[in-house]
């Protein structure tokens, strides 16, 4: 159940996101490879159990009596799960060698439809530096060409955009807040606070003060004076 | 490969600030109360099951708590709801003199009921480690004024704010407006509070 629900998915995940983390594609043979092998790992290692469970084995047990008949099974399944560990060492070692040795992957190399793959593969920090338009769903094939974006965001200062709840239409131009060590040491003063109150109540009371003088100096507004937004003619 | 950028709108003149759901400090503060009233809530069940272990309730020769400071704690809390839609209203509305008498008015309000409290916790004629019945009332009562506290340090800032010139943008407008929302939430949770610490202890066999 989780090696094919969770971790199949995961190893996909893994294999398609990669050009767009690292910039390289993974080796598309060694992929085949391991498909193969964690693939047929997969079935040898938990079809068995089927018939094992079928013939009285319990689940989760790693040792049990010679010559009920669940040994030649279990063999199999053994047999198997190492196949898939093989299929995952591989998977591990075609990762580590396409991280320098891996083809170019550029922006887009599987043709598609969603927005990080209109962004360079790393991304930069800032991911796009304009804000993107989507009219659809599929949005890098509904504009094959070009992207549509949207200007007129502070270029002197942080800025995000917030849009409608449903229609996700450009509502507010959101300031956003400059680097600030305040969230972490609120989050130590709260660590203080909790941990101290194991060992007296009056942690509660003490350990709120540091809390609250964080949390204000947080949310204390940085600028004193608002610089106007700068206007291009 | 990168696919050319075409310029399609201009964003320069959508507001900086917006009231209400159009406000990520609205969706915070929605998000708080969602969390908080989850808290309330399970503190209410954790009363109902302690009352149901016992024979009565206050339990054996108890006093239930006495009215008087609790009481006056609840009409001061109602009376206060006055000057908090005023703030809130004349936040919306940026008349930031209403918004700097009436943030002093909601403090002071605040002073008030923290002061009645502490009588609170001394009217409650048990203590948190006698027994069950003393120990949820006490986590009902502390819980409740950890918002109380919370809500007053939060109306300080902000009138801290509002009389420091340079930083009455509307932005911290959207903030008081906010702020009068959560208040709203405070004294709404206290009122069923209200009936379990002071008068289910007396219905009660």
């Amino acid at each position: 159940m989780l090696i094919g629900g969770a971790v199949f998915p995961l190893l996909g995940a893994l294999t398609y996101w990669y050009p767009k983390i690292t910039g390289r594609m993974m080796s598309e043979g060694l992929g085949k490879i391991t498909f193969l092998l964690v693939f047929v790992g997969f079935h040898t290692t938990f079809f068995p159990m089927h018939i094992t469970g079928m013939a009285g084995m319990p689940r989760r047990v790693y040792t049990y009596a010679p010559g009920l008949g669940w040994d030649t099974l279990n063999l199999i399944s053994t047999v198997g799960a190492f196949t898939i560990a093989l299929a995952v060492l591989l998977f591990l070692v075609n990762a580590a060698r396409s991280l320098k040795r891996g083809r170019r992957a550029g922006d887009n190399p599987w043709d598609a439809a969603s927005l990080e793959w209109a962004t360079g593969s790393p991304p930069p920090p800032y991911n796009f530096p304009h804000v993107p338009v989507v009219s659809s769903r599929t949005p890098l094939w509904t504009e094959r060409e070009r992207l549509p974006v949207l200007t007129g965001l502070r270029v002197d200062d942080r800025e995000t955009l917030l849009t409608t709840v449903v229609e996700a239409m450009p509502d507010v131009r959101e300031p956003s807040p400059e680097p600030s060590v305040w969230p972490l040491l609120s989050a130590l003063a709260v660590t203080i606070l909790f941990v101290a109150s194991i060992f007296t109540p009056w942690a509660i009371v003490w350990g709120s003060i540091p809390v609250t003088i964080a949390l204000i100096l947080w949310f204390w507004p940085r600028k004193l004076e608002p610089r106007p937004e700068p206007v291009i003619e | 490969m990168t696919p050319e950028p075409h310029f399609t709108g201009d964003l320069a003149a959508v507001p900086t600030h917006a009231f209400g759901h159009r406000s990520l400090t609205w969706w915070g503060v929605i998000a708080y109360m969602a969390i908080e009233g989850a808290f309330f809530v399970l503190a209410a069940a954790a009363y109902f099951f302690l009352m149901n272990q016992e024979a009565s309730w206050a339990p054996g020769r108890i006093r239930p708590p006495e009215l008087l400071a609790g009481t006056l704690f609840t009409l001061v809390m109602l009376a206060s709801e006055i000057p908090n839609s005023i703030v809130k209203k004349a936040a919306e509305s940026h008349r930031l003199r209403t918004v700097q008498v009436g943030l002093l008015v909601v403090a002071a309000f605040g002073l008030v009921l923290l002061a009645l409290r502490a009588f609170e916790f001394g009217s409650l004629n048990v203590r948190w480690t006698d027994n069950p019945y003393g120990s949820v009332l006490w986590m009902l009562l502390v819980l409740h004024t950890v918002h109380v506290s919370t809500d007053w340090v939060d109306t300080l800032v902000l009138t801290a704010l509002m009389f420091t010139p340079q930083m009455h943008e509307p932005r911290r407008l959207v903030d008081t407006s906010e702020n009068s929302l959560y208040w709203r939430f405070v004294w709404l949770t206290w009122l069923p509070l209200y009936l379990l610490i002071y008068w289910l202890p007396r219905w009660s066999p």
